[in-house]
C-alpha cells in the first residue's frame, strides 16, 4: 500500500512508520503543520507545532529514506479545533480537542487529501489495534492499558477505520522506545507531549479569557443558594474542579468544595460537597459509531475522560420527541466529576462502539 | 533517486567540472590568504587572481569585489550598510526604494530597517509580468532625492524570471545621484551583468556551478558602506573574516566558465525552456505561464495550474522522480502565497497552485521528456485533490 505516515516529531510516530515501512509498504512522511506562527522550541513537554518538531520529523523521515513534506493545516485546524474549543467553553462546557483534531483533522482532512493524491491509508502513532472483525474493520485498545489512546480516537467511523493504520497498537511504550533506539531514530529518548498544542504555556484559563473576555460572576453554594466568592468568568471552571476556587470560607461540615455545575448564562458556577458530583446516567448526543451503529441496548463499558477507568454500564440508543438521537449509559456504579462537552466512549470489551459528547448526568 | 530529474536549477546548479577542479586543488594547501609568509602569499594569490576574474567577467574593477558567504549576506551588507552610512552622513536620507519582487534577502533587510532603524520604506509596483514600473519609479525619485538612502532592484526575478530595465533604472537613480543596489544572484552566468552601471551588486557561487557558501557583494569604490561583521577588516574593511580560498577558486572558475559558453549555453537552455512551456500547455488544460514571456531568464518555466495545489503537484512529481520548486519556501516548509505573485496581482489561490521549473546547464531534451511523460497524470490526480486552501 501507498501509506502516508503523520510525522509529528515524536517517538510514536517515528516507529509507527519505521514499521509501515518494513511491513513493506510505500511510505511518505507527512508532518502537520498545525500553528499559525510556530514557536522555534519546545517549552516543556507541550505540542506537536514547533519548528524544533518540524525539524525532528525530518530527521525521522531521513533515517528512515522516506520522502517527507509539510502540509499546511493551520486554518483548518484554526477552524475545527480551535475556535470548537473556545465556542465549547465560552457555552459552559469542557471540550476534549485531541478527539476533535482527530475527526476532522487527522483522518478528515489529511485522509482525504492522502487518498485523493493516491494513497491508501494515514499511519499514526496511536495506540489502538484494529482488527478485522465479523462486520468488518473493528478499533480496539491497545494491549498496553497505560498508553491505550482508543478513548481519543472513539470519533472515527467505519470510513475513516478503513484508511487508517495504527502499528503500535500491540505494543507497550517501552518497547516503543527501545526499538526507537535501536533503528537509529534520533527523537527515542524524546518526552512524551501532554496537555494542549495549541496551548503554549499550559495556563488554559488565561488563553481562553484572551480569547472569550472577562465575564465575571458569582460562586454559589450548590445547597444553600449562598454566594461564597467571585470569578474572572464561568468558562475557566470545570465540573468535578476543586482548585483554584479562591472560596475563603470552608464549608460548615469542613468538607471540601467542588465545581458542581457551571452556567455561563447566568455567568455562575455553583460550587458544593463531592457527594454532589455523583451520577449514575450519562447522556450524551452527536453519535459517532466505529462500525455499525448501536441497535440494541449493550452491556458494556463506557469511559468518560482520556485516562479515565472504564464504567460498567448498559449504552442505548433513544431518540427524543423532538427526534434527536441520544445515546444513555446507565451506569452499574456512581462516578464522580462527569463534565458536558466531554466524550464518552462506549466500549464492549476491548472494542470500541462510539462516543457522543455528554450533555447532561443524573442521579437515580 | 539517482536518476531524478533536475529541474531545480535557480534552486542551486550543479557543480561545473572546472570549479570542482579549482576548489578540490586549493583544497589540498594550506595558508591563510592574509599571511605574510610563502604559504599566505600563495593563498593570496588564488584569492585575488579569483577576484580578477570575476571582475573582469562583471565589467568592474578588482578592488569592487568584496567576498562575502553566499548572495544573501551581500544582500544585507549592501541594503543595511549603506542605508547606515548614508543615513548616518546625512540624517535627511530616510527613504529605501525598492522593489515588490525582491528576493527575501533583499525585502527582509529592508522591511527589518523599516521596524528598527526609522526607515521609511516605499515598495515599487511591478506590472503583471512582473517588470518593475520605470515611470513609478522616476516620480518617486524625483520627489526630493535628497531624502532616499538608496534604491534596490533585482536584475531578475528568482521565481518568475522576469528581468527588469536595468540600464533604464540605473540611469534614473545616478540622474538624481541616488545609489542603486541590485540583486543579481539569478542573472549571473545566464545574462550580460554589467556590474559598472549599478553601485552595488550581488551574486552567488552556487548557482552558476560554483560551491555554497560564497558569494560576492560588486560595491562601486567611494561608496561608503558600514560593515556587518567587524573584525579583521580583510575584505576593504567592509567585511571580516578569514577569506575561504578554496571556494573562492571554485567560485573564480565557475564564473569564468559559465561565462565562456554564456551564450550558447542560454539559447540552447531557452530552447529547451520554450519546448517545455509550449509542450506543456498544449497537453494540459488550464495551465498559465507566468513573468515576462520575452525579457526573462532563459532557464525558468513559472507555470499555474488551475485546480491543483502546488504542493501536491511538487509531491507528486518527486515521487516520479522529478525535481522542481514550488519558487519559494519558509523555514518549516510551509507553503505561504509567494509576494512576488502577489505583487504582480495574482489571486493567492492562483499563486499556491504554481511551480517553477528551472534548467541549467546540465539539462537535458530528455529531462522535457520525461516531465511530459509524468506531468499530465500528476495535473489529473491534483486536480482531484482540489486546491490550497
Amino acid at each position: 500500500m501507498r501509506v502516508v505516515a503523520a510525522l509529528s516529531g515524536g517517538v510514536d510516530s517515528a516507529v509507527a512508520a519505521a514499521r509501515a515501512l518494513e511491513a513493506g509498504h510505500d511510505v511518505t512522511g507527512i508532518h502537520l503543520a498545525l500553528a499559525r506562527s510556530p514557536q522555534s522550541h519546545r517549552t516543556g513537554a507541550r505540542g506537536c507545532c514547533t519548528l524544533e518538531d518540524a525539524r525532528d520529523a525530518r530527521r525521522v523521515a531521513d533515517v528512515l529514506g522516506i520522502p517527507f513534506y509539510v502540509w499546511d493545516l493551520s486554518e483548518r485546524f484554526v477552524e475545527d479545533v480551535i475556535d470548537d474549543f473556545v465556542a465549547e467553553y465560552a457555552a459552559g462546557r469542557t471540550p476534549n480537542p485531541c478527539l476533535r483534531c482527530n475527526e476532522k483533522i487527522k483522518f478528515t482532512a489529511v485522509l482525504d487529501r492522502s487518498l485523493a493524491l493516491g494513497f491508501d491509508a494515514v499511519a499514526t502513532g496511536h495506540y489502538a489495534r484494529i482488527v478485522d472483525g465479523p462486520g468488518g474493520r473493528e478499533l480496539h485498545r491497545a494491549v498496553d492499558p497505560a498508553k491505550d489512546q482508543s478513548y481519543v480516537l472513539g470519533v472515527l467511523d467505519a470510513e475513516q477505520l478503513a484508511g487508517a493504520m495504527f502499528p503500535l497498537g500491540d505494543s507497550v511504550k517501552t518497547e516503543v522506545r527501545e526499538e526507537a533506539g535501536r533503528r537509529g531514530l534520533l527523537v527515542a529518548d524524546k518526552p512524551d507531549s501532554h496537555d494542549i498544542c495549541f496551548i503554549p504555556d499550559g495556563d488554559t484559563g488565561a488563553w481562553l479569557r484572551d480569547r472569550i473576555g472577562a465575564a465575571p460572576g458569582d460562586v454559589v453554594d450548590a445547597e444553600s443558594g449562598e454566594t461564597l466568592g467571585h470569578h474572572e468568568g464561568a468558562f475557566a471552571y470545570t465540573v468535578g474542579q476543586r482548585r483554584g476556587l479562591g472560596i475563603g470560607t470552608p464549608s460548615p461540615e469542613g468538607a471540601r468544595r467542588y465545581v458542581v455545575g457551571v452556567d455561563t448564562g447566568t455567568s455562575t458556577v455553583l460550587v458544593g460537597p463531592p457527594v454532589l458530583l455523583e451520577v449514575d446516567t450519562v447522556v450524551g448526543d452527536r453519535p459517532r459509531w466505529c462500525g455499525p451503529a448501536l441497535d440494541v441496548a449493550l452491556e458494556g463499558q463506557v469511559q468518560l475522560r482520556a485516562h479515565g477507568e472504564p464504567v460498567d454500564a448498559v449504552i442505548e440508543v433513544v431518540v427524543d420527541d423532538a427526534g434527536a438521537t441520544q445515546v444513555v449509559a446507565h451506569l452499574h456504579e456512581r462516578v464522580r466529576g462527569v463534565a458536558p462537552g466531554q466524550a464518552m466512549v462506549a466500549y464492549d470489551g476491548t472494542r470500541v462502539v462510539g462516543s457522543v459528547t455528554i450533555t447532561r448526568s443524573t442521579r437515580a | 533517486m539517482s536518476d531524478a530529474v533536475y529541474l531545480d536549477h535557480a534552486a542551486t546548479s550543479p557543480m561545473r567540472p572546472e570549479a570542482i577542479d579549482a576548489m578540490t586543488a586549493e583544497l589540498t594547501a594550506v595558508g591563510n590568504p592574509s599571511s605574510l609568509h610563502t604559504s599566505g602569499r600563495r593563498a593570496r594569490r588564488v584569492v585575488e587572481e579569483s577576484r580578477e576574474s570575476i571582475a573582469a567577467v562583471l565589467g568592474v574593477s578588482a578592488g569592487d569585489v568584496v567576498f562575502t558567504s553566499g548572495g544573501t549576506e551581500a544582500d544585507n551588507l549592501a541594503v543595511k550598510g549603506l542605508y547606515r552610512a548614508r543615513r548616518g552622513a546625512d540624517p535627511q536620507r530616510s527613504r529605501v526604494l525598492a522593489s515588490a519582487v525582491e528576493h527575501h534577502a533583499v525585502l527582509d533587510p529592508v522591511e527589518h530597517l523599516g521596524a528598527t532603524a526609522g526607515a521609511e520604506v516605499e515598495w515599487l509596483e511591478v506590472d503583471h509580468l512582473g517588470r518593475l514600473r520605470v515611470d513609478a519609479l522616476e516620480k518617486q525619485l524625483a520627489s526630493d532625492p535628497g531624502s532616499i538612502a538608496l534604491v534596490t532592484v533585482m536584475w531578475a526575478n528568482n521565481e518568475v524570471g522576469t528581468t527588469q530595465p536595468m540600464d533604464d533604472i540605473a540611469s534614473l537613480c545616478a540622474e538624481h545621484g541616488v545609489p542603486l543596489h541590485s540583486d543579481a544572484v539569478q542573472a549571473l552566468g545566464q545574462l550580460d551583468v554589467d556590474a559598472s552601471i549599478v553601485d552595488s551588486l550581488a551574486v552567488s557561487g552556487h548557482k552558476v556551478g560554483g560551491p555554497h557558501g560564497v558569494g560576492a557583494l560588486v560595491l562601486r569604490r567611494g561608496l561608503a558602506l558600514e560593515p556587518l561583521l567587524h573584525g579583521g577588516g580583510q575584505e576593504r574593511d567592509v567585511r571580516s573574516g578569514t577569506l575561504d580560498a578554496p571556494a573562492i577558486a571554485g567560485f573564480a572558475a565557475a564564473v569564468l566558465a559559465s561565462d565562456a559558453d554564456r551564450l550558447e549555453r542560454a539559447a540552447r537552455v531557452r530552447r529547451l525552456r520554450d519546448d517545455l512551456v509550449a509542450r506543456v500547455t498544449a497537453e494540459i488544460d488550464g495551465v498559465t505561464r507566468n513573468g515576462d514571456p520575452v525579457d526573462n531568464l532563459p532557464g525558468i518555466a513559472h507555470l499555474s495550474f488551475d485546480g491543483c495545489a502546488g504542493d501536491a503537484l511538487l509531491l507528486l512529481l518527486d515521487a516520479a522522480g522529478i525535481e522542481c520548486s514550488r519558487g519559494s519556501a519558509c523555514s518549516a516548509g510551509v507553503p505561504r502565497p509567494s509576494h512576488v505573485l502577489l505583487a504582480m496581482g495574482m489571486d493567492p489561490v492562483v499563486a499556491m497552485s504554481s511551480l517553477r521549473f528551472s534548467l541549467g546547464h546540465t539539462s537535458q531534451e530528455s529531462d522535457v521528456d520525461r516531465l511530459l511523460e509524468a506531468l499530465p497524470g500528476v495535473v489529473a490526480r491534483a486536480r482531484r485533490a482540489g486546491p490550497a486552501r
